[in-house]
């Protein structure tokens, strides 16, 4: 490996060490949000009727609601913090790629939010009366609609980061570009709990987790950018 | 040779003198074409034999969507102009775009319900069309909304431009997806006419109301601009003989 | 005369339509020269500062 691209390489994995081990000293970060994503799946049948058979019909809705909103809520931890104390700063004066910098910030992001989501979503759709062989369409589901979501979700915390602490702000600004993945989301994990064939939103999902990994890294670079201003 | 152009129309002094003297130029064939589409509209054209007399919202329904979109496509593009090369004149056109562009979506989605009402029997259906202005106004919203939280304006100006170029390049994504989404349920979509075609009675003032419509926001689009121009130029010489001159 | 106000019918959902659209275009044109004027006057107030402060 060339000398740059070990300098890269070796940036990049003691930057999310470093994340990783920040995250873990405060787990309320991580957890909090799973909480928030049972506690709204938990809202809708206290709304509706506790008759599995109509929560059936409404899980993939209030599944996909969950993930989004605490989705949201866990995006403004990604940059505030290392915005506020510099080193955001630091990273993009230090000469390597900002863009890859950032991109590995998000997976870290992703990994601590949206990878414990999927894995505690199935207890989730279980409770609303998802039969067990739905799990592995809602999990690749919810894999794939997580990471697009945060990819998108990062160029709304990079251009709202040096703002005033305004979740609705950020809501707004990431839901209109979260309703594809919501659309899509949704209908796969609806076909899953039938337990029809979902390969066709799936496949449409993972391309748009694909094109946000493609397309959304040089945003939250010029998002971070401009805010650091 | 363009070049030059370019560079003049950029220039902030230089714009806001050609934006004054381009407004009623642009104003007042609004106004007549305008004029001439709605007599075209509601007095020559004949009624469809599906929707009656019904259809003839399209006259306004379909101008403010057309618009609630090109402006948008304009707010973005001129964002990504003035980010790229840092011309004050872009920001402020993508600037005034946005509410100019927002209140036509709303009149879109305003438009839109009054003619679903008749045809669908409710205000709202969640076809894919107005599904997807919903969203633009969101998204329209989303940018003000940025705009006005950001205090300087220089930072304003470039975040929006990210914020719009990110949208820009959704909205086709969101508008084939909430399209797919409709067509599983086979919702009524909307406006669909009795004839395959429109005839040319029909169709001549849809598009003289077209064109009046957007030669009107051009003409809200200057006069907008000029505000936007002297805001952002602070203390540059240029402006006090410009205001003698207002 | 009558027939064209009622347009088969359809009155009470096309002239709103119509209405508002009015409504729109005057608050947009409105709000653009507000918008306008309010930057000229800012503008001539800071020169005027600067002046005096000069």
């Amino acid at each position: 490996m060339s000398a740059r691209r070990a300098g890269l390489a070796a940036a990049v994995t003691a930057l999310m060490l470093r994340d990783l081990r920040l995250a873990l000293r405060r787990p309320g970060d991580t957890l909090q949000p799973l909480g928030f994503f049972l506690v709204v799946t938990t809202l809708f049948p206290l709304a509706l009727d506790p008759e599995l058979s109509v929560l059936r019909d409404i899980a993939p809705a209030a599944l996909w609601v969950g993930a989004l909103l605490s989705s949201l809520l866990a995006l403004d931890l990604l940059f505030r913090e290392d915005a506020q104390d510099g080193t955001l700063e630091q990273l993009a004066l230090c000469g390597l790629p900002f863009t890859g910098l950032l991109l590995a910030k998000t997976v870290v992001h992703w990994l601590l939010t949206g990878l414990p989501l999927v894995l505690i979503a199935p207890l989730a759709a279980i409770a609303l009366g998802a039969p067990y062989g739905a799990m592995p369409g809602v999990l690749a589901a919810l894999l794939l609609g997580t990471v697009a979501l945060s990819l998108i979700g990062a160029v709304g915390a990079g251009l709202t980061m040096s703002l005033h602490r305004n979740g609705s702000l950020l809501a707004l600004l990431v839901l209109p570009l979260a309703a594809p993945v919501l659309i899509f989301g949704a209908r796969a994990t609806a076909l899953a709990i039938a337990l029809e064939p979902l390969a066709a939103p799936l496949y449409l999902l993972a391309a748009m987790a694909v094109l946000a990994a493609t397309l959304a890294p040089w945003a939250v670079a010029a998002a971070v950018r401009i805010g650091l201003e | 040779m363009a070049w030059v152009w370019f560079h003049r129309f950029g220039s902030p002094p230089h714009f806001y003198r050609l934006a004054r003297r381009l407004t009623p130029w642009f104003a007042w064939p609004a106004a007549l074409l305008c004029a001439a589409g709605l007599v075209g509209g509601l007095v020559l054209a004949p009624a469809d034999y599906q929707q009656g007399d019904g259809f003839r919202i399209i006259y306004v329904h379909a101008p403010a969507a057309w618009l609630s979109l090109m402006v948008y496509v304009v707010m973005a593009s001129s964002a990504a102009v003035g980010l790229i090369w840092r011309m004050t004149v872009a920001h402020a056109v993508a600037a005034s775009c946005a509410p100019i562009g927002a209140s036509f979506t709303a009149l879109a989605l305003a438009t839109g319900m009054l003619w679903g009402r008749p045809m669908w029997g409710t205000y709202w259906e969640w076809d894919p069309r107005l599904t997807s202005e919903l969203l633009l106004l969101f998204l329209y919203l989303g940018y003000m909304g940025l705009r006005n939280s950001v205090d300087d304006i220089g930072r304003a100006d470039r975040a929006s431009a990210v914020l719009a170029i990110v949208g820009v390049v959704n909205v086709p994504i969101i508008h084939y997806s909430v399209i797919w989404w409709n067509s599983l349920h086979q919702a009524p979509t909307v406006m669909k006419f009795g004839q395959p075609t429109m005839p040319a009675s029909m169709l001549v003032p849809l598009l003289l109301m077209l064109a009046g419509f957007t030669a009107c926001f051009v003409a809200l689009l200057l006069t907008r601009a000029r505000g936007e121009v002297l805001r952002r130029e602070r203390n540059a010489r240029w402006v006090g003989d410009a205001l003698g001159q207002t | 005369m009558l027939k064209f106000l009622q347009m088969g019918g359809y009155a009470v959902y096309l002239w709103p339509a119509y209405a508002l659209t009015a409504a729109v275009v005057a608050l947009n044109v409105a709000w653009a020269r507000r918008s306008l004027r309010g930057a000229q006057a800012e503008a001539r107030r800071r020169l005027a500062m600067l002046k005096v402060a000069s």
